[in-house]
């Protein structure tokens, strides 16, 4: 079964940064890249995303998560700029940043199946994050 | 016809223009979104333009590459993507061709607004660069000579002015939905100016949209 990578995609470099910071701490062992902000400007780049996705191991699935809108168009645009034998391992998730990625880093780490691992980065979007 | 010389000198006036009027842009989009498209617009076009106007190329698929390539990776917002989305379609469609005529021109002006729908996936009437790209490729392709690629223009231009009217559905302004209406959107005022650049690289004469904030 081939491990899951996880690239994050955000407007910004501090944010990018600091949530694979987190992720590294919460799944330990799990590859992470971010390709986040436009230099120092806000903003996402197909060619740093691109770029990320070629530094993951090759027998990896990949899974993007972005921040807004256009991080999504820019994932997708760097699916393009791939060879195939990386964008056909390749999954944009359609979940929430922090907590589709935290979902999964953690079921990574526990080597689920990548269908797994989407299911509950996506589930992450409805579970209530204050418990009554 | 566009040459690969024509399509250089587009290059640098759609870039100059963008620089002129990146207030304009920015001031619309600070009204119904993040307030940088003229700002990401002027810098992705001046560092598509000093790579373009540096290089040798020897086809207008290699150009039109490089000019995608420039956009992606110094723009920053959505209109990154997209407008090196059509960049992308220029160049598969013209590739290997030194110059194209109208039919041609057509061609790759179909191709570019079929790569901005699924990119963007949006329709004509969201309030995007579609509703500005779809009649222009409408009016070439159907007279795809001079005349069609002027009437694109005039078409380009009404529809731009007419998103105005538009609730965004889609977008960064749609977070605004009902209260966008009554500004133009951003992208496809530099939509508009991207079809009266390129046709008066290509043709001449062509009477530019005099764009005042006040009045979009």
């Amino acid at each position: 079964m081939a491990d899951v990578s996880i690239v994050v995609v955000s407007h910004s470099r501090q944010l990018g940064e600091g949530l694979v910071k987190l992720l590294r701490q919460l799944a330990p062992g799990v590859d992470l890249h971010q390709a986040a902000g436009l230099g120092e400007e806000l903003g996402t780049d197909a060619t740093a995303v691109a770029a990320a996705l070629q530094q993951c191991p090759e027998t990896n699935d990949i899974l993007v998560f972005f921040d807004l809108g256009s991080a999504a168009m820019n994932a997708e645009m760097a699916l393009e700029l791939t060879p195939q034998s990386v964008a056909g391992r390749t999954h944009i998730v359609d979940a929430p940043l922090v907590e589709g990625a935290v979902a999964a880093a953690v079921a990574a780490r526990s080597r689920l199946p990548v269908a797994d691992v989407i299911q509950q980065a996506e589930a992450a979007r409805t579970v209530p994050k204050i418990l009554s | 016809m566009l040459t690969i010389e024509s399509m250089q000198a587009f290059i640098e006036a759609y870039a100059a223009r963008l620089e002129e009027l990146c207030a304009v842009l920015d001031d619309l989009d600070n009204r119904i979104g993040d307030g940088d498209h003229g700002t990401n617009m002027a810098r992705g076009f001046r560092t598509a333009a000093d790579r373009t106007a540096s290089g040798t190329f020897q086809d207008l698929g290699a150009l039109c590459q490089t000019v995608a390539m420039a956009l992606l990776s110094s723009v920053g917002g959505a209109s990154g993507p997209l407008y090196a989305t059509a960049f992308m379609r220029f160049a598969q469609s013209w590739n290997v061709c030194t110059h194209v005529d109208y039919a041609k021109l057509a061609t790759g002006v179909a191709a570019a607004l079929e790569g901005l729908r699924a990119r963007g996936k949006a329709e004509v009437g969201e309030k995007t660069m579609i509703d500005v790209w779809t009649p222009a490729a409408d009016a070439i392709a159907a007279h795809p000579d001079e005349t069609g690629l002027r009437e694109a223009v005039s078409r380009a231009t009404n529809a731009a002015l007419a998103t105005r009217d538009i609730a965004a559905t889609k977008g960064r302004a749609a977070y605004l939905g009902a209260r966008s209406v009554g500004t133009c959107d951003p992208g496809s005022i530099s939509s508009a100016m991207f079809f009266e650049e390129l046709a008066d690289a290509i043709a001449g004469g062509v009477t530019k949209t005099t764009w005042q904030t006040s009045a979009l």
